[in-house]
C-alpha cells in the first residue's frame, strides 16, 4: 500500500511539474466543445438536446491525448524498469498510473463539465444525471486508457494507434454516459444507464488492470 | 543469500544472445561480465533482475526459484540500468523520492554519498551526463536490496567519481551484498569473478 500511495504522488507530483499538460487537455476539452455552438448555430432546442452527447464526446477525445505519456516516459528513461522492481504487481503499477491519470484528467474534465453543459445550454435538470454518468464514465476511460497505452508501448507510431484501441472499447461508455443525460431531457429514469456504466466500471477494474499488467511485464522483456 | 544461475539462454528479438550461461555469486562476491557489444551482458542483467523470463534454465536465490515469487525477488533486487531513469523536471532530490519513500532512507544521505549534495535542488535537466549518472548510482545508496545488478555504471563518471563508488561497492560487499556488473571498463571491485561472454 506504501509503495502504491508512493508511485501515485510520483505521477502527481510529475504532472504537476508538466502542469501544462494537464491544462492542455482541459482547454482541449472546452474548446471542442465550443465549437458545437459554432457549427451548429446557437438555438437553444437543438444546442440544448444534443448537449450531454457533445460534452460526452469531448470528454473521451479529451482524456486520450495524454495517454501516449502515460507510459511512454517511463519506458523511453528507463524509470519503467524501476517501476516493476519496486515491488509491487505490473499490474498494480498500472492500477497507480490509471488513478493518477483520473486524478489529472478525469476530474478536471468531471468539474468543467458543469459550466460546459451550461454553456451549451443543457436542461439543468439533467445536470446531475450527467454528472453522476461522469464519475464511472471519466474512471472507464482511465483504466480503458491505461490498458491501451500499455499495448502499445514499444510499438512504433503507438500515439496513433492508441486512439485506435481507446475510442472502439469506450464506446459503451459513450453510449449509457450520453444515454443517461438525455433520458432525464425527454422524463425518462437514468438509473438503468448509470448502473451499465457501473457494471462497465466493475468488469473493467480487473480486466484492464490484468491486461496492462501483463503487457508492461511482456514491454520490458 | 547466494544467487545461482543454470543452463540460461534468452532469445532477444529472433536471436539467441545467450545459450548454457551458468553463475554463481555468493555473500559479499562480485561477479563482472564481459564480453563485446551485443553479445548478452545486458539481456542477462535483467534476466537476474526478474524483468525479463529466461526461454531455458534457471535462476536460483537461496536455492529457491526467482520466478516462483517475483515480488519477493523485485526486494532483493537494485537495478542500474544504462538508462538513467532521470526525470529532467524534477529536481535531483524529487528523483530519489520515490526510491527514498519506499526504503524509509535520507535522500540527503544518497546525494551526499555521490557528492551531489551541494546540486540536490537543481532540475535534472541542468546535470551534466556524469551527473546524472551519478545520481542513478545513488538510489543504490537508497535500497536495502543484497543484489546489485549494474550495466557500465561507471560511464561518464569522472575518476573522483568512481572512487566515491568503489566506497559504496566495497561498504556493500562488506555488509554481505552481491554485486554483478557489466562492463568494458575496469572497475573497482576486487577479487571479482569473471565471467566471458560471446
Amino acid at each position: 500500500m506504501k509503495a502504491f500511495l508512493a508511485l501515485v504522488g510520483r505521477e502527481l507530483r510529475l504532472s504537476l511539474r508538466h502542469g501544462a499538460d494537464t491544462l492542455a487537455v482541459l482547454l482541449f476539452f472546452v474548446l471542442a466543445a465550443s465549437l458545437f455552438p459554432l457549427a451548429i448555430g446557437p438555438g437553444p432546442a437543438t444546442l440544448g438536446r444534443i448537449a450531454p452527447g457533445i460534452v460526452w464526446v469531448c470528454a473521451l477525445l479529451a482524456a486520450v491525448l495524454p495517454l501516449d505519456r502515460l507510459f511512454g516516459a517511463d519506458f523511453e528513461d528507463g524509470s519503467l524498469d524501476h517501476l516493476l522492481l519496486c515491488g509491487l504487481p505490473a499490474s498494480l503499477v498500472a492500477a497507480a498510473k490509471a488513478l493518477a491519470h483520473w486524478l489529472t484528467t478525469g476530474l478536471p474534465l468531471l468539474l468543467a463539465a458543469g459550466p460546459l453543459a451550461e454553456m451549451l445550454r443543457m436542461d439543468p435538470r439533467a445536470l446531475p444525471a450527467l454528472l453522476a454518468g461522469l464519475l464511472p464514465g471519466t474512471l472507464d476511460l482511465s483504466l480503458l486508457g491505461a490498458m491501451a497505452a500499455a499495448i502499445v508501448l514499444g510499438a512504433r507510431r503507438g500515439g496513433v494507434l492508441l486512439p485506435l484501441l481507446v475510442l472502439p472499447l469506450a464506446t459503451p461508455v459513450l453510449i449509457f454516459g450520453a444515454a443517461a443525460a438525455s433520458a432525464v431531457q425527454t422524463g425518462l429514469s437514468p438509473r438503468p444507464h448509470l448502473l451499465l456504466l457501473c457494471a462497465v466500471l466493475a468488469a473493467a477494474l480487473p480486466i484492464c488492470l490484468l491486461a496492462a499488467g501483463g503487457a508492461l511485464r511482456g514491454a520490458a522483456e | 543469500m547466494a544467487l545461482r544461475a543454470e543452463g540460461l539462454a534468452a532469445f532477444r528479438a529472433e536471436r539467441l544472445v545467450l545459450r548454457d550461461v551458468d553463475l554463481a555469486v555468493g555473500a559479499g562476491g562480485a561477479l563482472l561480465l564481459l564480453g563485446p557489444n551485443g553479445s548478452g551482458k545486458s539481456t542477462l542483467l535483467r534476466l537476474l533482475a526478474g524483468l525479463k523470463r529466461p526461454d531455458a534454465g534457471t535462476i536460483t536465490w537461496a536455492d529457491e526459484d526467482i520466478a516462483a515469487d517475483p515480488g519477493a525477488h523485485a526486494g532483493r533486487v537494485a537495478y542500474v540500468g544504462h538508462l538513467d531513469a532521470v526525470k529532467p523536471g524534477l529536481t535531483a532530490a524529487e528523483n530519489l523520492a520515490f526510491a527514498a519513500r519506499l526504503s524509509g532512507r535520507d535522500p540527503r544521505a544518497a546525494l551526499a554519498a555521490v557528492d551531489l549534495a551541494p546540486l540536490a535542488a537543481l532540475p535534472a535537466r541542468m546535470l551534466s551526463a556524469g551527473q546524472r549518472r551519478r545520481l542513478a548510482l545513488a538510489r543504490l545508496a537508497l535500497s536495502p536490496a543484497p543484489l546489485w545488478l549494474l550495466d557500465e555504471p561507471t560511464i561518464g563518471l569522472d575518476t573522483g567519481a568512481i572512487d566515491r563508488f568503489a566506497v559504496m561497492l566495497a561498504g556493500h560487499r562488506e555488509a554481505g551484498g552481491l554485486v554483478v556488473a557489466a562492463t568494458h571498463i575496469a572497475l573497482p571491485l576486487p577479487r571479482a569473478a569473471e565471467l566471458r561472454l560471446g
